[in-house]
């Protein structure tokens, strides 16, 4: 057990007074934000994170965070602490000076002990600077994990939103693709359209690409899966909403999509459509 | 004791009808491969249907067989429409790069029979054009 613990463990537990003092420090280092978090909630956290942090600090081996079973109630604490700021909208730096304000009262309280060499107070300092370095790296790191998780669940928000498949007349189905398509979303779409062919007991999809703004090679392979699949489902895929300019790109690059049918517009997609199954629109004479 | 069954294969006039249930176990799949090509070499067949509504996902063992099965019939001059591929199966079908070239699909049994001209169930085939009962 370090040397260092004793004497730290005897910081830790006048616990309100450090609280003070941790406070003041922040003051000083100008990462109060009174606007933000309130003092008393404030308190709390800090009193529960002291007493994990002595609870740690007389089991450990050495006085630095790792990932061992001792610290992970302080590793708890610091993910807890790094989630509800980061939603705050605190920024990574400001929650590493919230650690790091506790150095200050900390190694204050050490020399306020007049019974000590000069020595053994260095060493002590030293301790208590690369345990707080250690847990403020880590609150850091924290926060980069909650940001990482939030655009994680957007990514997967958006991808929910990107394929309504609609089912536009009896047995035809509509489905407006928006947006680049790349694997996941092809993966999604194709998923999706089969389902609801499935579903609706639909034998005609229109997959209009109005919205995508460019068709490369994967693209147009995925589009190509999708309407095999749709095929061997036994029904048919138009494709709808071929810009001018995707056409002469799509021929440039070879792809020709044999055996497709495609239209510029949905209207001539549904058009087609009917055709096939044998409907006319016809005006009513007044 | 033959614990393994055989997928039943009924006529009707001159068409077969197969519907594919659940476990399909490779040697049923092979099996039915050797039936369906012997009852059309034995009795003049004009069309095949073969249902898998009941295979929510096939290997891709079973997804070969299950294309060769239509390829041999085609190629024995049978018209062979396979029904109800479900989602999954399509899916795995088409990362397999199995496209069933010249088998014809519905998206169910009903249309199926509809696409053969088959509109009774009295044994006799409507399929247009055929009049000689050879």
């Amino acid at each position: 057990m370090p040397k260092q613990v004793a004497e730290l463990n005897a910081a830790l537990s006048a616990s309100n007074e450090i609280i003070d003092a941790w406070l003041a420090q922040m003051r000083v280092v100008n990462v109060r934000r009174r606007d933000m978090v309130n003092d008393s909630e404030l308190r709390v956290q800090m009193k529960n994170f002291i007493a994990a942090l002595a609870e740690a600090v007389s089991k450990c081996d050495e006085l630095i965070l790792d990932e061992s079973d001792t610290w992970r109630d302080v590793r708890g604490q610091l993910r807890e602490i790094a989630r509800q700021r980061t939603r705050l909208g605190f920024k990574p730096g400001e929650n590493a000076m919230f650690i790091f304000s506790l150095k200050a009262p900390l190694t204050v309280r050490l020399t306020a002990d007049a019974d000590r060499a000069n020595a053994n107070l260095a060493e002590a300092i030293n301790g208590i600077v690369v345990l707080l370095d250690s847990l403020g790296l880590y609150i850091t790191d924290m926060h980069l994990e909650e940001r990482e998780s939030i655009i994680e669940r957007q990514q997967k928000e958006l991808l929910e939103l990107s394929t309504p498949v609609l089912e536009i007349w009896d047995g035809i189905l509509a489905l407006p693709l928006v947006g680049t398509l790349d694997s996941q979303r092809a993966e999604k779409m194709t998923e999706q359209l089969l389902t609801s062919i499935a579903d609706s007991r639909a034998e005609t999809a229109i997959i209009d690409i109005t919205g995508v703004p460019a068709v490369d090679t994967a693209t147009a392979q995925h589009l190509l899966q999708t309407i095999a699949a749709a095929r061997l489902m036994g029904a048919e895929v138009i494709i709808s909403g071929i810009r001018p300019s995707i056409a002469q790109t799509m021929v440039g690059l070879g792809l020709e999509l044999p055996n497709v049918v495609s239209r510029a517009s949905l209207a001539g997609a549904l058009r087609y459509a009917f055709k096939n199954k044998g409907l006319r629109i016809r005006r009513e004479q007044s | 004791m033959n614990t393994m069954a055989r997928v039943p294969i009924i006529r009707v006039g001159r068409n077969l009808l197969v519907s594919v249930q659940l476990d399909l176990h490779d040697r049923s799949a092979l099996q039915l491969q050797d039936d369906l090509a012997k009852e059309i070499e034995d009795t003049p067949t004009d069309g095949v249907v073969i249902d898998v509504s009941s295979l929510d996902v096939v290997d891709s063992f079973i997804a070969r067989v299950l294309g060769n099965i239509a390829i041999v019939a085609r190629l024995l001059g049978t018209r062979t429409i396979i029904s109800g591929i479900r989602p999954a199966v399509a899916m795995t079908l088409v990362q397999l790069g199995i496209t069933l070239e010249g088998v014809e699909t519905a998206l169910d049994f009903d249309r199926a029979i509809q696409k053969l001209g088959l509109q009774s169930w009295d044994g006799e085939a409507g399929v247009s054009g055929a009049s000689d009962d050879e």
